[in-house]
């Protein structure tokens, strides 16, 4: 009941509602996208390479005679699966720890926000790619990488909001009719913490993206043949003086994307508490 | 007074640094299967790994292990490369001064813009350069750092001619070179945090001067820019002082990948070259030691904002 | 008072807010004038146009603020509505000064206080922190604050609130300006404090010969302090007359219901006006005639066609009402 009305609000913020049309749109988009390319992502045209945006090809060619507008579109998958890896990790481990320590409290959850307050000392990016280091080069333990690296984040959140509830009535009625704890943690936190969390995921979905195209970008992501926007701007990064036109499309998805991601998070917080001011 | 208050915020860092002690150590238990095998490859020999096991400690029970590497960092010694056998101490500190320059530049550049921005789009709401000043801090949080690397690279190096593309120069070898060579780094480091500083900047500025010790210093016969000066910025700079220590850490992290695309000889290069080459010590080394560099600066961060808020307590 | 002598006039000060929700009509035709070492009293229920008056003397309302073309404040000759800011500069701290409600956010939490007070003898005497130090103790001195020169270097949140409301008098008083305005200067204090707070005011005013208006809706000061009420409704002045004829006998069923309302053991509570029935009216959308029809238990057709003019009566006082009440109020004679 309360989701339908932060819904409706979120419709009202055009800015956000949009963004998230196409967010939704580009999920579908990756998923689908393998059955309606116009071309073989590898299928090289040696004759028609670095070709400018034509009606053969919209976004042009890479220097292998590669339609980039397929490229892009398959690069889309990575993307998107990096974003949802990026909250899906947080929320199966970062939040139930978050949720435990702030409600058990005392020395354990001392040392676990210790260790929290550690790992977010950590730059992001570096993190991820000394993790992904370790587990060895691939797109798949980028992802992971991403993952572990926006769990603290999570927990932390989680942890502040659960002290927040602890102490509420409907969570000590629970106690006082002899719940266990974890049916209290599962049944009347968790909701209850779900909103602001669902907020931080929107704005942690944009910055895995980000990340996922850097680490790509660097080589520590995506391995051809596999396709990602950030492994497409290293290969125009190197045809830079020769086709600048190349890395031009790849960037404005990534920037939109994640400018969709942060808008969508900006317009959930005002839709979820209209009380905050807007900047 | 001011010293206990120093001694405390020490206390905490302690144990923070242990923590990250561990978490830099526990990367290689991440390393799947036998670490030496990793990091030598299939055809490596029983006796090279051998010989690596020993070098890495991996023979040895794992609190052990942490406990050694710890003693070692502590006295300055992180190991050698697995790759040159140079010392990763030396290695890396060879190329901290690179990176410093480079964030520090960065630093100020975003200080100087989001000011910049800031103050003007307060002064003249709606204003073009509000909206210039507003479209910046939303660009700049979104847009993909190496990409706009990339373009500007295209403008300002390949088709005016300006700026090098690639390269760094100290600033103790040549000043100018030094200028010319870390500007564009420095703007695509520094661009996220100046549009951090503008938002944040911008909102607090806003929320301050409705306050009523504005409206005070009106009363007092102060005209705008003096009521600014003396009674809005500093009041409102106090929140940046905290995001300013956060962005330090952030584009420290960032430096990984600016610092390749301009193939800057710094600590970020020197990160991606070491997982690219699978030479771990270095890694660990490079990650130690920035995160070593985001605590120290953390500290400083919290120690200026006790001096510039009398209302938090020394004692 | 012994010599009349015309500090400032307010004449038709008509002023409103342009909103989304449409205007804000937040003082209409508003005309008084404070004489030389008076003190005047300014009181009327919340949202009645208290502040915005006060603020547009020292032109500090919000500036959306509209002003109706006639409106004229006239302060020692001089038309402070059409005053250049530069003008206007000169005049702000140094001749018209303001103390307002909330002492601790009305000083900034970043500057020690002897610096705060120091401001304005920098800025319109020219002379530097230094200089003006002996100036800032010899203040603090005079609003009773112990030990001067270990305070200078305190800093607002170590202080009292009755502490940090006599720096905000210091501060106003620093320049020896000939009008302070205090909109309700003791509302945010305990009760104890605020007498204090009262007394220093009043020794000062007579050391000083300064004139004060003074805003509240606490009648129990507006009796400890005032030569003259104005009485403040809808954005109107619906009454006007020295202290004594005001307490014995309004004219207003306004100021009569103000009175009336006052507890009789002062102090026992905080004096908020809100025991007559109804509410102040919408500023959005002022009713036809008098603005006061709806509360008022007098009120007849008339009043709901046109509004009453504000009209000198017999006793020196001025009334704008269609039905000024007659009789002496026996109920409040023994509150003064
Ligand atoms: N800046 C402003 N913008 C819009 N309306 C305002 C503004 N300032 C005051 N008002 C309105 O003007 C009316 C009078 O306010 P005010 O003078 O503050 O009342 P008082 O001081 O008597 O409590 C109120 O209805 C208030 O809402
Ligand atoms: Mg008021």
């Amino acid at each position: 009941m309360r989701y339908r009305v932060i819904v409706q609000r979120l419709y009202h913020e055009k800015l956000a509602f949009i963004s998230l049309v196409y967010l939704l749109f580009l999920v579908v988009l990756s998923i689908i996208a393998p059955l309606i390319v116009p071309y073989d992502p590898e299928a090289q045209d040696l004759t028609n390479v670095m070709a400018a945006p034509n009606w053969a090809h919209w976004f042009g060619t890479d220097e292998l005679g590669r339609d980039i507008f397929t490229r892009l579109l398959l690069g889309g998958q990575a993307a998107i699966q990096a974003g949802m890896i990026g909250i899906l990790i947080p929320l199966f481990i970062g939040v139930p720890l978050g949720i435990i320590s702030g409600y058990v409290g005392g020395v354990i959850d001392d040392i676990f926000m210790r260790v929290v307050d550690a790992m977010l000392s950590f730059p992001a990016i570096l993190l991820a790619l000394a993790i992904t280091g370790a587990l060895g080069v691939s797109l798949w333990n980028a992802m992971i990488a991403i993952g572990i690296i926006f769990t603290p984040q999570f927990a932390r959140l989680a942890r502040g909001q659960t002290l927040q509830v602890r102490r509420e009535p409907y969570v000590e009625a629970a106690k006082i009719s002899g719940s266990g704890a974890s049916w209290i943690m599962l049944k009347h936190i968790l909701p209850n913490i779900a909103s602001p969390i669902i907020v931080q995921a929107s704005f942690s979905f944009s910055l895995a993206i980000l990340v996922e195209a850097s680490l790509s970008f660097l080589g520590m992501g995506a391995q051809s043949p596999q396709i990602s926007w950030g492994g497409m701007l290293h290969q125009a990064y190197s045809m830079i003086f020769v086709n600048p036109l190349m890395m031009f499309f790849p960037g404005l998805a990534i920037l939109v994307s994640v400018l969709a991601g942060n808008f969508l998070g900006d317009g959930l917080r005002i839709a979820i508490d209209p009380k905050i001011k807007r900047t | 007074m001011f010293f206990k208050f120093l001694f405390r915020r020490l206390f905490y860092v302690i144990p923070m640094l242990l923590i990250t002690t561990l978490v830099v150590f526990s990367l290689i238990l991440l390393i799947p299967g036998d670490p030496a095998l990793a990091l030598l490859g299939d055809n490596a020999t029983e006796e090279k790994l051998t010989l690596l096991r020993a070098q890495l400690g991996l023979d040895q029970p794992i609190m052990l292990q942490y406990w050694s590497w710890l003693t070692h960092a502590v006295q300055g010694d992180l190991g050698r490369s697995l790759f040159t056998g140079e010392f990763v101490s030396e290695a890396v500190f060879s190329r901290l001064g690179v990176t410093f320059q480079v964030v520090a530049t960065a630093m100020v550049i975003s200080f100087i813009l989001g000011l910049l921005f800031a103050i003007t789009s307060v002064i003249k709401p709606n204003s073009w350069i509000d909206y210039l000043a507003r479209f910046f801090g939303v660009l700049g949080t979104a847009i993909p750092n190496f990409w706009l690397a990339m373009i500007l690279v295209v403008i300002f190096s390949v088709n005016l001619g300006w700026l090098p593309a690639t390269g760094f120069t100290s600033i103790t070898e040549h000043p100018v070179g030094f200028f010319k060579s870390v500007l564009l780094p420095a703007f695509c480091l520094g661009s996220f945090g100046a549009a951090q500083i503008t938002r944040q900047l911008r909102s607090s500025l806003l929320e301050v001067l409705e306050s009523d010790y504005i409206r005070t210093a009106y009363s007092k016969g102060l005209l705008l820019w003096p009521v600014i000066w003396r009674h809005g910025l500093r009041n409102a700079l106090l929140p940046v002082v905290t995001t300013a220590g956060l962005l330090f850490g952030n584009m420290l992290g960032a430096t990984v990948v600016i610092e390749s695309v301009f193939a800057i000889p710094g600590m970020g290069q020197l990160a991606v070259h070491s997982i690219l080459q699978r030479d771990f010590p270095m890694l660990q080394g490079v990650v130690l030691i920035m995160v070593l560099m985001i605590l120290i600066i953390n500290f400083i961060t919290d120690v200026i904002y006790g001096m510039l808020d009398p209302r938090i307590e020394f004692e | 008072m012994k010599n009349r002598e015309k500090l400032l006039e307010v004449k038709h000060l008509q002023a409103c807010f342009p909103t989304q929700r449409g205007e804000v009509k937040a003082i209409n035709d508003v005309s008084f004038s404070i004489d030389k070492g008076e003190i005047v009293a300014l009181v009327g229920e919340s949202g009645s146009g208290k502040s915005v008056t006060a603020l547009s003397v020292i032109g500090l309302n919000t500036p959306s603020i509209k002003y109706e073309k006639n409106s004229d404040i006239s302060f020692k000759g001089k038309n402070l509505i059409s005053m250049k800011k530069k003008q206007m500069k000169k005049i702000r701290g140094n001749e018209i000064s303001m103390i307002f409600q909330d002492p601790l956010s009305s000083l900034n939490p970043l500057h020690p206080i002897g610096r705060q007070i120091a401001e304005p003898i920098q800025l319109h005497q020219g002379l530097s922190y230094i200089k003006s130090r002996e100036k800032v103790i010899d203040l603090l001195k005079k609003v009773g604050i112990p030990e001067p020169e270990k305070r200078l270097k305190d800093y607002p949140h170590q202080l009292s609130g009755g502490m940090r409301q006599r720096i905000m008098i210091a501060m106003a008083l620093a320049c020896n300006p000939s009008l302070l305005i205090a909109d309700e200067p003791t509302t945010a204090l305990d009760v104890t404090i605020q007498a204090q707070i009262l007394n220093v005011m009043r020794e000062l005013q007579k050391d000083t010969g300064i004139s004060i208006l003074l805003i509240t809706h606490d009648l129990g000061v507006v009796a400890e302090m005032a030569d003259r009420v104005l009485v403040m409704y809808g954005g109107e002045i619906v009454e006007e007359g020295d202290v004594f004829s005001i307490f014995q006998n309004p004219k207003h069923p306004y100021t009569e219901g103000l009175l009336s309302s006052v507890p009789k053991l002062r102090g026992a509570s905080e004096n908020r006006l809100r025991t007559i029935p109804g509410t102040v009216p919408n500023p959005l959308e002022l009713p036809k005639g008098c603005n006061f029809q709806t509360r008022c238990s007098y009120a007849t057709e008339q009043c709901s066609d046109l509004s009453p003019q504000l009209v000198s009566n017999e006793m020196n006082g001025k009334v704008a009402c269609w039905h000024p009440l007659e009789k002496v109020n026996k109920k409040v004679t023994n509150f003064v």
